[in-house]
């Protein structure tokens, strides 16, 4: 009796019109819910699909660069007149006049010193330096004649790249009907090749686009991070370890604590004026070079490195702590032999993500003077440098146009750095990092 | 674990020791340091290059701080932290030079690099636009003349170029261009708007009478939406004006010349921005670009000499020279002549110059 009383009471609540209503409106909401997530996911992903589409499209063409071949004399009367060979003399020779001979040669034709201006052109000034460095390495080759693929000039290379209309009038483009004639001429005899673009990751800066490359940038930014390391991962770990596992707790120590993740939340462009102000104008060390750099990045990076560590060590059960002490072990015995250990997959993926924010920052370094055109790679941490993002920054800012294609290839390869270290962060927790 | 971790220690504190030996050697820089001008940066960067590739000594660093900034740090003191070289889109001014004396900088090489010209530009798609300094500031002051008459000043009512001149095409006044901190916009406004505002009488009467009350005249700009500023970055305002053809850009005649198949620049006073134009003095708003080299420097930094030669050098400055196709316009030989001989005998600034 009773139990068909709650049953029809049941029902009578399932049948009744007004809770049907709400039920419906609390699954709507639901699925309102749910598909707004879905919207916003679909958004967020479309959105990132273009951005990296954007770059990749602007960027793949930058992995090669058109070559044009020509008959070189290494005449000896250009290179090392006075006949000794020395690297001297080498080093001082007319390599330009070289690539004009040559240019000259190929193209008897051209007469008029402004079309023979135009000729010249068409081959990269770096040719020269290039057919330097060949003669450096192998002096043999005076007096000699090869075959040389030279890079050619930025608007020739994005004539073959598809980035200037020929069929626009001849006042409207880089390249005029005579040279156009000449590099169609050249293609013809199958003296124009696209091939892989070696300098863009040998070479430093240069204001060519067709020899400019990332090198200086890449070493700049190592040098940079390492500095960044060696400084705030012993300072950090260090400051983890004893903030969790010796101090006391009091309201001195709360207040640092507040302080430090306060300082996380800091702008990177104010350590980068509190640099200025400390190592440069105070201390007096150079501007411009990875050791204050990768200083000023330290400072940025401590309060990330320290609350990851303190997060990793206050996960470690408080039983392995008893356990060792119980069996006699000091209290840094404890720590160093069981604690820490236990914790350093979790400090590690806190290091190398601060690494990585590390590695893309640019405000910072503006303020002491690493935003600077460097054609030299750095080989010490004293040497003037600059970093990836900020080569980036500068690329874009050039007007050649053939920096586009370059600038987009050095965000693909800033972003290859980014997602190898966040990848290592990942493989770090998923392999060593202990669940209690 | 342990030892990794005391390795990492002593390994920081060892770069830390190395950095303090260094301060106290006062480590001798064996490159040049250059600051300044984002506008002159282009040409620096392609002359220390050169210099770099083509001898021993090191390729020099160069800053791209902007004028202003770059004199500051440049008149900061006389030693290997301080820059040798400060590039500089305007003549130095007074204010600067006793800042640099007081910190003993006192003998300044002053170096004319060239010509660099202001263009308006727009899109190909449209029609070039003929204009004249005049048009230019009415169009673009903050306050101008009473369209009705009379010396009185108004906000400025133009919404359209054709409201201003009835010659000019009937689109709105869109323009975009740099933000104060730039100097392309000080030489925009001092060369282009002034020369336009002097043309009314009573502001160029004004000149004697009351002369900053000329310059805010002369030199603002509207802030109603006419003028955008776009940024620093010149090739963002090239990508817009292809997007937007009715737009107007205002930029260094670099771009325009690295952009010639988008863009098409206007006819200021009937002068078209071209090399010949501005190098001949026809057009009107260029400005001169200047270096500043500090004495003291010279012999103590390597390098230094080398550079000079190379900037003063006929195949880097010259008429036919390398910066030329980086778009700099090129002194006439005299001048050329001129500055080279200061730069060889060293031949320091008159200080008081005005």
């Amino acid at each position: 009796m009773n139990s068909a009383n709650g049953a029809r009471r049941v029902t009578s609540t399932v049948a009744d019109p007004r809770f049907q209503a709400r039920l419906r409106r609390r699954y709507a909401s639901e699925r309102r819910f749910q598909w707004i997530g879905r919207i916003a996911l679909a958004l967020g992903g479309a959105f990132l699909a273009l951005i990296l589409g954007t770059i990749v499209a602007n960027g793949y063409t930058a992995w090669q660069q058109t070559f044009i071949a020509l008959e070189i004399h290494f005449d000896p009367e250009r290179l090392d007149p006075e006949g000794n060979g020395s690297e001297d003399a080498l080093l001082a020779g007319d390599y330009g006049g070289l690539v004009k001979a040559a240019l000259r040669k190929a193209f008897p034709e051209v007469r008029k010193r402004r079309e023979r201006r135009k000729l010249q052109a068409l081959v990269s000034p770096g040719a020269s330096f290039y057919l330097r460095d060949m003669v450096l390495e192998d002096p043999s080759l005076v007096g000699e004649t090869r075959t040389v693929w030279l890079p050619a000039d930025d608007d020739v290379d994005m004539l073959f790249k598809g980035h200037i209309d020929r069929s626009a009038p001849e006042g409207s483009r880089r390249l005029s009907d005579r040279q156009l004639g000449i590099v169609d001429a050249l293609a013809a005899r199958g003296a124009v090749e696209k091939r892989f673009n070696r300098a863009f990751f040998l070479a430093g800066d240069s204001r060519e686009p067709e020899i400019s490359g990332i090198r200086g940038a890449l070493v700049g930014s190592a040098l940079t991070l390492l500095v960044t390391l060696l400084l705030s991962f012993p300072v950090g770990v260090g400051a983890a370890l004893y903030l969790e596992e010796f101090a006391p707790r009091n309201r001195w120590t709360d207040l640092i604590e507040v302080n430090i993740n306060n300082l996380a939340a800091v702008p990177s462009i104010v350590f980068g004026l509190l640099g200025l102000a400390v190592f440069l104008n105070f201390f007096g060390l150079p501007r411009s070079v990875p050791m204050v750099g990768g200083m000023v990045l330290a400072l940025m990076t401590l309060p990330t490195i320290i609350i990851a560590g303190r997060a990793a060590l206050a996960s470690v059960p408080p039983s392995i702590r008893e356990a060792a002490l119980g069996v006699g072990a000091s209290r840094m015995q404890t720590v160093t032999h069981h604690v820490l250990p236990l914790a350093m997959p979790g400090i590690l993926t806190g290091t190398i993500i601060g690494m990585a924010r590390a590695l893309g920052e640019t405000a910072p370094l503006l303020m002491i003077g690493m935003v600077a055109f460097i054609v030299d790679i750095p080989h010490t941490p004293f040497d003037p440098a600059t970093v990836l993002p900020v080569q980036i920054f500068l690329w874009v800012d050039s007007p050649e146009r053939a920096f586009v294609e370059r600038t987009s290839a050095a965000i693909i390869v800033l972003l290859g750095f980014l997602i190898a270290m966040n990848g290592l962060a990942v493989v770090l927790r998923r392999r060593f990092e202990r669940r209690w | 674990m342990n030892r990794i971790f005391l390795g990492a220690a002593v390994a920081a504190f060892a770069i830390a020791i190395a950095a303090s030996v260094r301060i106290a050697h006062a480590q001798a820089r064996d490159y040049v340091s250059i600051v300044g001008s984002s506008t002159v940066y282009p040409f620096t960067t392609v002359v220390a290059e050169q210099f770099g590739k083509s001898t021993r000594f090191r390729t020099p660093k160069i800053e791209s701080t902007g004028s202003g900034g770059g004199l500051k740090l440049f008149c900061a003191g006389v030693g290997v932290n301080h820059p040798d070289i400060a590039n500089s889109s305007r003549r130095i001014k007074q204010s600067e030079v006793d800042r640099c004396n007081e910190n003993g900088v006192t003998d300044v090489i002053e170096v004319k690099v060239g010509y660099d010209g202001i263009v308006l530009a727009n899109s190909k798609k449209t029609e070039v636009m003929e204009i004249s300094r005049r048009d230019l500031f009415l169009a673009l002051a903050r306050e101008v003349p009473d369209p009705a008459g009379g010396d009185d000043l108004v906000p400025n009512p133009y919404q359209t170029w054709k409201d201003v001149n009835d010659a000019l095409p009937d689109r709105g006044i869109v323009v975009l261009g740099p933000p104060p901190t730039s100097g392309t916009r000080d030489a925009f406004a001092e060369l282009a708007l002034e020369g336009g505002c002097k043309t009314f009488d009573f502001i160029e009467a004004m000149k004697k009478k009351d002369k900053r009350a000329y310059k805010a005249i002369c030199h603002s700009i509207r802030e109603d939406g006419a003028y955008v500023e776009a940024g620093e970055n010149d090739n963002l305002i090239v990508q817009k004006l292809e997007a937007d053809p009715g737009a107007f850009g205002v930029f260094g005649f670099s771009f325009l010349d690295q952009n010639v198949d988008k863009l098409q620049g206007s006819m200021v006073d009937g002068v078209a921005p071209e090399f010949e134009a501005i190098a001949a003095g026809d057009y009107p708003v260029s400005r001169p670009l200047y270096f500043y080299v500090k004495k003291a420097h010279v012999g103590q930094i390597p390098g230094i000499e080398g550079y000079l030669a190379e900037f003063t050098s006929d195949k880097a400055w010259g008429d036919d020279g390398y910066l030329t196709d980086k778009g700099l316009i090129p002194m006439p030989e005299e001048e050329r002549m001129q500055f080279a001989a200061d730069v060889k005998n060293l031949t320091p600034l008159e200080l008081a110059t005005e």
